[in-house]
């Protein structure tokens, strides 16, 4: 037994490459991160070490300890961040994808919950830019679904301003004389209208609250497609909009479809009001939008 | 000539600009003589503005005529009470011209290509359009490409394999897959972009000719053929195949559940309402059973590799256990270096492993059922990318996807070529 777990321990430090370490860039603290400790290290016998006989039930035993960087649970909880970054400092010209997850840890919170540490590479995908973050994600254990929470501090994430584009579109989106409105946002091949790109970002940021929500260690949530965003009249200086959403969930290969209404200003972001997710109908099905 | 005539009508209501509004084209068989005469008359008759398709010639030949609106009640009474037989056989030419235009309209937007050269790559295409560049593909290259029809989906559409071969006898071969789950439409556009590499390196590139020389390659591009006629017509998102689930009003089965491989096992869903169905028992869907007596009647595939979108992984068995596979120090690093391969030319990120650490556990799964059957060199890609359009990706990423894939493609093909077993 003790020799198996010499041997994948091994097999892990292989694969996973360049030695973890420790050391955390310096960041601007954008939350303050407490952090317990005292856990016993490798004592777990029933982390990913030990190999399983074929009849283990799908809620298998979850990965404990140090994580394989290139292995699921830790690419999940990093998705996580990657939301939780999109919801706080999203905008239609900052928005977030997940570069690379460089380590992470897993370790119980006693029956509540389990807590991801992560070092991870965040890509800011409209200046184009990676930077580092160091993140925690505690995933409750509750009896029925809760949200994760998130802590998470990035070296510069907010240094290339947006403000002043922000700004411009704001007004230029108040100004309207006709109400904004678009249908599947890309389109089936993947394609949209230049005009229509920052009403799509506008939809990434608001799902994201959602996919944020409704994360668990047992999905990984990407947007799919904006199926329709239209803008409503102006409210107390909110732009509002109403949308309709498509989730996918890579865990369970389905498509989850959510009605939004939110709000965006420069100065408080967006901010969702109301969310529903529409039953899984499978005789839904409109024809695509062709070119 | 009635096309042409009915162009040349088109094109003077263009010149003209007038309107065929109303009008009927008649067909009128003159039984006799008299008859005939009777209508020679009418072309004298000048307000009644006849316009003669195809002009009096004999009796029982039929004369075609145009008639404008305001005439046809005329024309008509004239016709009857003289008992000449007509029929109508353009009841509204405008409405006809309107269609036609419309029709050549659409085909100037996308004029078949008449060879693989001029197939456009970077774009997403129609089953039809893949399954016409197949036949192309093989009438421009008869002595490497042959096409195999392996079976019928569902719905009744043939599972065409291409078949890339210098010649021999059931030679070791390699098989790759793509479009198994239909709304991943990079990887059948990737599909087909392969089939052509394939047929222009193979002569150039000395990698891919002395495996060639040695070795043959089976090409399957639609794999669904049913869903990814779906995702074209109704719903850009469906994954399964089309079959119908008795007892249920929810449709189809996940193909790469439906394997004989730790088939019903945690990690596929017995739902037929699911995205992971896995179907009423395992190769129950034709799609994957024809793969099946294909691969155990060749019974010399040496390597394996079905290719999804998204993600940018490379994983081997298994899905279903974490028993790793016998060969698994191998498989991994062989992946590694397929991996390296890939990132050269773009610096595309891939994650590689077992399947069921790299991204869920799976049951059911292709390549956990050809690695059983002692392919050892069995393999899944998720392509590009890792969310930021997922399925729906943009089509000019169509051919970096393709040549990055190739590469990695390559790695495992050459080794599969060096190391016979």
């Amino acid at each position: 037994m003790g020799l198996r777990i010499i041997v994948v321990l091994a097999v892990l430090m292989g694969v996973t490459g360049s030695p973890t370490t420790t050391v955390r860039p310096e960041t601007t603290s954008v939350d303050t991160a407490a952090h317990p400790n005292s856990i016993p290290e490798m004592a777990e016998e029933t982390g990913q070490n030990e190999v399983f006989s074929e009849e283990e039930a799908a809620e298998d035993v979850m990965a404990t300890g140090e994580l394989n960087p290139n292995h699921y649970p830790a690419q999940r909880a990093a998705k996580v961040v990657q939301h939780y970054l999109t919801t706080r400092y999203g905008s239609p010209y900052r928005l977030f994808g997940l570069h690379r997850v460089h380590s992470g840890n897993a370790e119980d919170v006693g029956d509540s919950g389990r807590k991801y540490q992560l070092e991870i590479s965040v890509h800011e995908i409209i200046s184009n830019t990676t930077q580092k973050c160091s993140a925690e994600v505690f995933f409750p254990h509750g009896q029925k679904q809760e949200s994760p929470q998130v802590q998470a501090s990035c070296e510069e994430l907010l240094n290339i301003s947006t403000k002043a584009q922000e700004e411009a579109l704001y007004q230029q989106y108040k100004m309207n004389q006709t109400l904004l409105s678009a249908q599947n946002l890309p389109d089936s091949h993947g394609h949209i209208e230049p005009d229509m790109k920052l009403l799509w970002h506008l939809g990434i940021v608001a799902s994201s609250f959602i996919m944020l929500k409704e994360s668990s260690e047992n999905t990984l949530y990407n947007m799919a497609q904006v199926a329709n965003i239209t803008q409503l009249e102006t409210e107390k200086e909110q732009l509002k909009f109403n949308c309709h959403t498509l989730l996918h969930d890579m865990v369970s290969q389905e498509i989850l479809h959510w009605k939004l209404l939110f709000a965006w200003s420069p100065a408080e972001g967006v901010k969702v009001l109301q969310m529903e997710q529409l039953p899984h109908c499978q005789h839904c099905e409109k024809p695509p939008n062709t070119n | 000539m009635r096309g042409l005539l009915a162009f040349a009508a088109l094109l003077v209501a263009v010149i003209a600009k007038e309107s065929f509004e109303g009008h009927q084209v008649l067909r009128i068989i003159p039984k006799d003589d008299v008859q005939l005469s009777l209508i020679k008359e009418m072309e004298d008759m000048i307000h009644f503005e006849l316009d003669f398709w195809r002009d009096v010639t004999g009796v029982a030949t039929p004369v075609d005529v145009r008639v404008p609106f305001h005439s046809l009640q005329s024309v008509k009474i004239y016709l009857e009470t003289q008992d000449i037989e007509y029929s109508i056989m353009i009841v509204d030419l405008q409405v006809m011209l309107d269609e036609e235009q419309e029709q050549m309209v659409s085909v100037a937007r996308a004029p078949e290509p008449r060879n693989t050269d001029s197939f456009d790559y970077t774009n997403y295409h129609t089953i039809s359009e893949i399954y016409s560049f197949q036949d192309m593909l093989v009438a421009e290259n008869p002595n490497l490409v042959s096409k195999i029809v392996i079976g019928q989906s569902y719905e009744g559409r043939p599972l065409n394999v291409l078949k890339f071969s210098t010649g021999g006898t059931n030679r070791p071969a390699i098989w790759i897959d793509t479009g198994i789950h239909s709304r991943e439409w990079v990887t059948q556009a990737s599909g087909t972009w392969f089939a052509k590499k394939i047929v222009t390196d193979y002569g150039t590139d000395p990698a891919l000719t002395a495996i060639l020389n040695n070795m043959d390659i089976f090409l399957e591009i639609v794999t669904n053929p049913d869903g990814f006629y779906y995702t074209h017509n109704n719903n850009r998102m469906w994954r399964k195949t089309r079959k119908p689930n008795s007892g249920s009003s929810c449709v189809g089965v996940d193909p790469n559940r439906n394997w004989n491989a730790g088939f019903g096992l945690p990690g596929a869903s017995s739902n037929p309402c699911s995205e992971t169905y896995h179907g009423p028992k395992a190769e129950s869907e034709s799609e994957i059973k024809s793969i099946v007596d294909f691969v155990k009647s060749h019974g010399n595939m040496k390597a394996f590799i079905s290719i999804h979108s998204y993600s940018q992984m490379l994983m081997y068995p298994y899905g279903y256990t974490r028993t790793p596979a016998k060969d698994q120090a191998e498989l991994h690093s062989l992946a590694k270096k397929a991996i390296t391969d890939l990132a050269s030319l773009y610096g595309t990120r891939y994650t590689y492993g077992s399947l069921i650490d790299t991204i869920y556990q799976a049951s059911g799964i292709t390549i956990d059922w050809t690695y059983n059957q002692g392919i050892k060199y069995s393999y899944t890609f998720e392509l590009r990318d890792t969310g930021r359009y997922g399925f729906i990706l943009p089509a000019n990423q169509i051919i970096p996807t393709s040549q990055e894939t190739w590469l990695a493609l390559m790695a495992i093909m050459d080794h599969t070529y060096k190391n016979p077993y």
